[in-house]
Order: C-alpha cells, then sequence, then structure tokens
C-alpha cells in the first residue's frame, strides 16, 4: 500500500498536523500495522520536496509534529492519478483497494469506478491465463487455475463492497 | 470487427441496442442501456443481481419489447418487423442457452438438439446426423440416446449448447451457462462453447456473474442499476 498516496488523499479533505494525520491513518487503515512517527515524516519530507504538499504554518516550539501541511495542486492531480491508475493484479491487494474506495469516498470521487476499472484490469490478465490454459497442457492448467481462482477471489470481494458501497460510504464519512 | 481504438467509425455491429428503457410495473429493469456486438465476437454482460442483465438480453434477442430505444441486428430494426418475422429470426439466426431446464423431457437429447433443424424444415435423418456431429464435438455422444432426466446437469448443459449451436447461429445468447454447474463443469462447457463459436464465427453475449467464465470473453460490459458502463479499459475514468 503506498503511504505517500494515502497522507495525500486524507490531506485533499482538509490541511492536518502530522501528528493528526498518523492518528487519523491509524484509525482509518492502520488495525494491524499502525504508523510509525519516523514513517510520516520521512514520507511528508518527500511529499514536501515533491511539492505535493506544503507547509502551511508552524505552532510556536519544536519538532515536526508541530507543522501543519496542506495538500498542492501537484498533490490534487497525484491523488488523482493514483485513484485512476487500476492496480496491477496480484494477490493480497486488498489492502490498496480497500485504501483506495476508502479515500475515493472521502473525496467525493466515484467509488464504483474504481472498483470497475479494477475489475477490467483483473479480467485482462484472466483473459490471458485463460488463453494459456486452453492452449497448454496439463501441468499449464492446474499453474493458470490457480492464479485465476485467486484473481477471482479479488473479484468477488471488489463485487461485494461495490454492493455495500452506500454503507461504507456512511460509515467512512462519519468515522 | 469495429476499430474502437482510433474513434472513427467502423463498419456497424452485428447487433447493437441504444437507449434501451423497460419498466415491470414501477419497477424499472433497463434505464437507457446500450450494447454492441461485433460478428464472431464474445461480449460478457457482468453487474450485481437484479441489475437488468437477463432483460438486456431478452431485449436483444427480440423476447422482450424495450419501451424505449432501439436494437438492430445486421441492419434491420427490430421494433420494425412483425412477430411472425422476429420469430423467425430466432428460430434461423439466433442461439439460446440458459441456466437449466430448456430441454424437451419427452425428446430423447440426439432429438433435442436436432429439433431446431426438424422445425426449420429439415429431414429427419439428416437433422439427426448433424446433431450426432455436435453432440460428439461437445463430448457428449453418450448422451444422445437418452432423456435430459437421465443424465447429469454437466451433460445437459453441453447438450444444450449443441442444440444452441447446431443450426449455426450468427448470435448465441447465453444467460449464465455456467450457473449451476460446480467450477470443472462449468470450464468444460465454457471451453466448448467459446471453441465453437469461434469457429463457426458466431458473436456470444454471455450473462454471467463469474469472473472466471467472463474470462472466456474478449471484453465485458457491466449492468448497473439498469444502465451499462461503456468498456471500461484503463483510463476511462
Ligand atoms: N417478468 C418480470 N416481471 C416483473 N419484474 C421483472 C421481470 N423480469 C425482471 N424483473 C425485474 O427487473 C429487474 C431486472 O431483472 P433482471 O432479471 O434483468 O436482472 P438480472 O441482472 O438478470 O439479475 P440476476 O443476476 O439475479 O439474474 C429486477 O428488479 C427484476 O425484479
Ligand atoms: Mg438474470
Amino acid at each position: 500500500m503506498s503511504i505517500g498516496h494515502t497522507l495525500l488523499g486524507l490531506l485533499e479533505a482538509g490541511p492536518s498536523h502530522g501528528y493528526d494525520l498518523k492518528r487519523e491513518f491509524d484509525a482509518r487503515f492502520g488495525q494491524d500495522r499502525p504508523l510509525h512517527y519516523g514513517q510520516v515524516y520521512s514520507t511528508m519530507a518527500r511529499l514536501l520536496k515533491h511539492g505535493l504538499v506544503e507547509v502551511e504554518g508552524v505552532e510556536p516550539g519544536e519538532g515536526p509534529e508541530r507543522k501543519r501541511y496542506a495538500i498542492t495542486d501537484a498533490g490534487l492531480t497525484d491523488v488523482a492519478q493514483w485513484l485512476r491508475t487500476p492496480e496491477k493484479p496480484e494477490p493480497y491487494l486488498q489492502n490498496t483497494l480497500y485504501t483506495k474506495v476508502v479515500i475515493a469516498l472521502l473525496t467525493h470521487r466515484s467509488a464504483e469506478a474504481i472498483l470497475d476499472a479494477q475489475r477490467s484490469e483483473h479480467l485482462r490478465l484472466m483473459r490471458e491465463l485463460t488463453r494459456r490454459k486452453t492452449e497448454g497442457d496439463l501441468v499449464d492448467q492446474l499453474i493458470c487455475d490457480h492464479a485465476l481462482f485467486h484473481l477471482e477471489a479479488d473479484l468477488r470481494w471488489l463485487e461485494l463492497t461495490a454492493a455495500r458501497l452506500d454503507q461504507l460510504r456512511t460509515a467512512v464519512v462519519v468515522a | 470487427m469495429t476499430d474502437t481504438t482510433s474513434g472513427l467509425p467502423g463498419p456497424e455491429p452485428l447487433l447493437s441496442a441504444r437507449g434501451l428503457r423497460k419498466a415491470y410495473g414501477s419497477t424499472p429493469a433497463l434505464d437507457g442501456a446500450g450494447f454492441t456486438v461485433d460478428a464472431g465476437e464474445i461480449v460478457a454482460v457482468m453487474g450485481p443481481s437484479g441489475s437488468g442483465k437477463s432483460t438486456l438480453l431478452h431485449c436483444l434477442a427480440g423476447i422482450v419489447k424495450p419501451d424505449e430505444g432501439t436494437v438492430r441486428y445486421a441492419g434491420r430494426e427490430l421494433s420494425a418487423l412483425g412477430d411472425a418475422e422476429r420469430s423467425a429470426l430466432r428460430r434461423e439466426e439466433f442461439g439460446f442457452v440458459f441456466q437449466f431446464g430448456q430441454l424437451v423431457p419427452e425428446l430423447t437429447c440426439l432429438e433435442n438438439v436436432a429439433l431446431p433443424l426438424r422445425l426449420a424444415g429439415a429431414r429427419r435423418r439428416d437433422a439427426e446426423r448433424r446433431a450426432a456431429a455436435w453432440l460428439e464435438r461437445l463430448e457428449v455422444t453418450d448422451s444422445g440416446p437418452k432423456r435430459p432426466g437421465e443424465i447429469s446437469g454437466g451433460q445437459g448443459q453441453r447438450v444444450a449448447v449443441a442444440r444452441a449451436l447446431v443450426g449455426e447461429p450468427r448470435v448465441v445468447f447465453a444467460d449464465e451457462p455456467t450457473g449451476a454447474l460446480d467450477s470443472l463443469n462449468g470450464e468444460r462447457v465454457m471451453r466448448l462453447l467459446s471453441a465453437a463459436a469461434r469457429e463457426t464465427r458466431a458473436a456470444v453475449v454471455l450473462v454471467t456473474h463469474e469472473a472466471r467464465v467472463a474470462a472466456y470473453s474478449d471484453r465485458e460490459i457491466v449492468v448497473r442499476d439498469g444502465r451499462t458502463t461503456a468498456d471500461l479499459t484503463a483510463g476511462a475514468l
């Protein structure tokens, strides 16, 4: 999962201090693995360097946690680009896809579009595997089927998520 | 095939629909759906339950009349045809595969497959010879002398595919053809159906909610709340 894009996406909803960003990230996405402060600040430093965020204000006192960050126009473009680009189909995408859907809902974008684009990307690979399978021998078939079942599992989860988007929207926006 | 990459208008697709609306009482089933399929192309129709997939298929096949919108097949508008012409079209140029229950229980499987040819006027011996060839191709020769009640679901679906293809239709409409089968039998039906369709250059409209089944198609469209989302190749957001 791309921490940089996720933090940027959270910033799109409004400027925030590093500390609050970490808390929001952990609350929404960090159930298993909360961020370290070090990760937050190195990520923010990188985003700053690339002009994707800017420092909007600094509270009196010491330390990076006093900086208040805001997303720049380049940052907005970057989030849009990230959300629009489907993930390379591979196992265990759930984290990234879930994050994208939540960020899309938070930033009032179409989450359905993300799901549809991802389905299309998955199907593209599944077609290729199916072709290889029908032309190949038994071993090819077994190998391709394994990959196909995994990709299908991803997609079924996507369908289920799409069917529950309204529920998720309510849960995410009030969270 | 229509060139979708250059944006130039290609030749007219074999079957197309625009602005389809259909309501059952106050329940909207289609709300501005569109569709195209070219000769020899397999298009998967996906989307949640109740979104309008079967209704779309029925409109495309001229089984259901849309309240609004047009369906064009081979340069003709379906709504402009009379009932007799429309059913002749269905009999002669379309083939159908449904989830189950489409074989006549009183006939043997061979007679079932020969039936469309008999209805089109073929002599019995001729029709049964061609039917037997299709049963063999679908790997269900042994089911020929049996009645549909005496064979398995997977065999029954392969017999149904043979019946749909025996008349060499230009469009095959398949609504969840593997819906009642396990993975192995579903794969087998799809492998045989897609191979036969490709060989005879039949177009296939394949309604399915299973991605592994849709993976036998050339492209997919998604129906949601009675509307179709255009081909979602990357960058279409
Ligand atoms: N003959 C009918 N009479 C009344 N309502 C109908 C009829 N056929 C379909 N509908 C309604 O129209 C809507 C679309 O139905 P349709 O059968 O096209 O959906 P579907 O996408 O094929 O669903 P499924 O995946 O469950 O087969 C649904 O709300 C359904 O209840
Ligand atoms: Mg249906």
